[in-house]
């Protein structure tokens, strides 16, 4: 069951699904409904009796269903969202950043970021493997930069149905209404029992982690693509400094640490693809090995720093390595990353390390003298 | 037909008692709920048809047959008056119950 709202930039997507469903090349009950709010709803009921469910939805959208995200990772309902990232009002604009979904981090929700094409659709299919493995039981949003990754063309494998249905066979859960076993579900709990209950959808996100990377595992053994769990390095083996990456942006800084790396730099990236759960362990293990952490964050928690920044840095203070780690905020509001931005970010890692650079957090590109 | 019955609430000592999610079989009934009621429904059983008219507007299903008579499960009734109402007999009246001494004033 499909539900959505239009919204730029995630409207392409419900448009072409809501043809296949109309043309019968996609087997689907498509439910047009008046705001994301009720979207979201419609995909709890849908899956309170065991259906798949998808809906998609953007920036102010997405803030409209935040009181259904917290229902929906409650009541343990494994529902799969594309979520186009766009920036946030006011000053209103469709652009992208990423403060959308990461303003809504504690919502209880999987968050994965796609770099390209390829991998947004690969993990469509991946993230319902997860959500619904019985251990998990959790939603997804699956993120995907607006306009970079939603309004651009790329060369792709599309896999066929037959290995999809093979990978992912129908979903079977016991928790679903259900005449021969009635259910009452999504229930109220007291304050005797509440606390147990939010203790658990915790350890079913902790216990994502392994799911996480038996699904992309399988995956590859079927499709011949993997991504590699919650993170992925790039030429970080002898690096010296790494910039922290979510998302689109990542090719680019490929490039701008190819280009360094045959300068002589000793440069690495480390892709972030899963926010929830964190990837604690990998960014505690890649501290002990590198002397500079820089954190792009295309989002702010306003008075205080980058929100990605926020939770990398907490896991480089429990490795207790004490190296250095710098915020770089880039990108609000759809202003493009630039190689010379990211150039200028690797720079201001190095002055850093000779001790010339004491900002810890930096605004790149803001285009104006900020000096008092 | 079909009672709701009190299950004994048997207090988790492992996260692994807990169902997962707020998910449960239906009917899994730990207390009773009849503690808000100020009114309580009383049959005259000489004036009931046994038209069964009341058990189809009662909210809460308390009402039921037993022997072929009309029954109320004052377990879980809320005391609405809804069944006073409906009843074309006038064989159901609601009386103030009586608490803790008070004189149902």
């Amino acid at each position: 069951m499909i539900s959505a709202y239009p919204i730029t930039p995630q409207t392409t997507v419900v448009e072409r699904l809501s043809e296949m469903v109309e043309d019968g090349s996609l087997k689907s009950e498509f439910m047009h409904v008046e705001s994301e709010h009720s979207a979201l709803s419609a995909c709890m009921g849908a899956s309170s009796i065991g259906a798949r469910t998808f809906t998609a939805t953007s920036s102010q959208g997405l803030l409209y269903m935040a009181e259904c995200l917290h229902y929906a990772s409650g009541g343990r309902f494994p529902i799969v969202m594309m979520n186009a990232n766009r920036s946030l009002a006011l000053p209103w604009s469709i652009y992208g950043d990423q403060r959308d979904s990461l303003s809504l981090l504690d919502c209880g929700w999987i968050q994965v970021y796609a770099e390209d094409a390829q991998e947004s659709l690969d993990m469509v299919i991946q993230s319902y493997a997860i959500a619904e493995n019985l251990k998990v039981l959790t939603p997804v949003m699956l993120n995907l930069d607006g306009f970079a990754l939603t309004h651009t063309y790329e060369v792709l494998e599309v896999p066929s149905s037959e290995d999809v249905d093979a990978f992912l066979p129908p979903f079977q859960t016991p928790y679903k209404m259900d005449l021969n076993s009635p259910k009452n579900m999504a229930f109220s709990s007291g304050p005797g029992d509440n606390m147990q209950f939010k203790y658990q959808q915790h350890k079913a996100m902790l216990d994502a982690i392994d799911v996480i990377r038996d699904v992309d595992e399988s995956f590859f053994r079927l499709f011949g693509r993997r991504y590699g769990g919650l993170v992925e390095e790039y030429r970080c083996d002898d690096a010296e400094m790494v910039l922290v990456t979510l998302g689109s942006i990542t090719g680019t800084c490929r490039v701008v640490v190819d280009e360094l790396s045959q300068e002589g730099w000793k440069v690495g990236l480390l892709k972030i693809r899963f926010m929830r759960p964190f990837p604690e362990k990998e960014i505690m293990e890649l501290s002990r090995r590198v002397m500079a952490v820089g954190v792009i964050d295309k989002d702010i928690s306003f008075g205080y720093e980058g929100t990605v920044f926020t939770n990398v840095n907490s896991a480089i203070a429990k490795a207790r390595t004490g190296i250095l780690t710098m915020n770089f905020i880039a990108g609000l509001g759809g202003r493009d990353i630039s190689r010379q931005d990211i150039r200028q970010m690797f720079l201001h890692l190095q002055e850093g390390l000779l001790g010339l650079e004491k900002n810890s957090m930096q605004f790149i590109n803001l285009r104006v003298a900020i000096d008092e | 037909m079909n009672r709701p019955s009190i299950t004994k609430y048997k207090t988790p000592v492992h996260i692994s008692e807990y169902p997962v999610g707020p998910c449960y079989q239906a009917g899994h009934l730990v207390t009773e709920n009849a503690g808000w009621r100020t009114e309580k429904p009383i049959l005259d059983k000489e004036k009931c048809t046994g038209c069964f008219y009341c058990y189809l507007c009662c909210p809460e299903g308390v009402i039921f047959k037993l022997d072929g008579k009309i029954e109320i499960d004052y377990s879980f009734c809320k005391g609405c008056g809804i069944c006073a109402r409906v009843c074309k007999s006038e064989a159901i009246v609601m009386i103030r119950e009586a608490k803790d001494g008070a004189d149902g004033c």
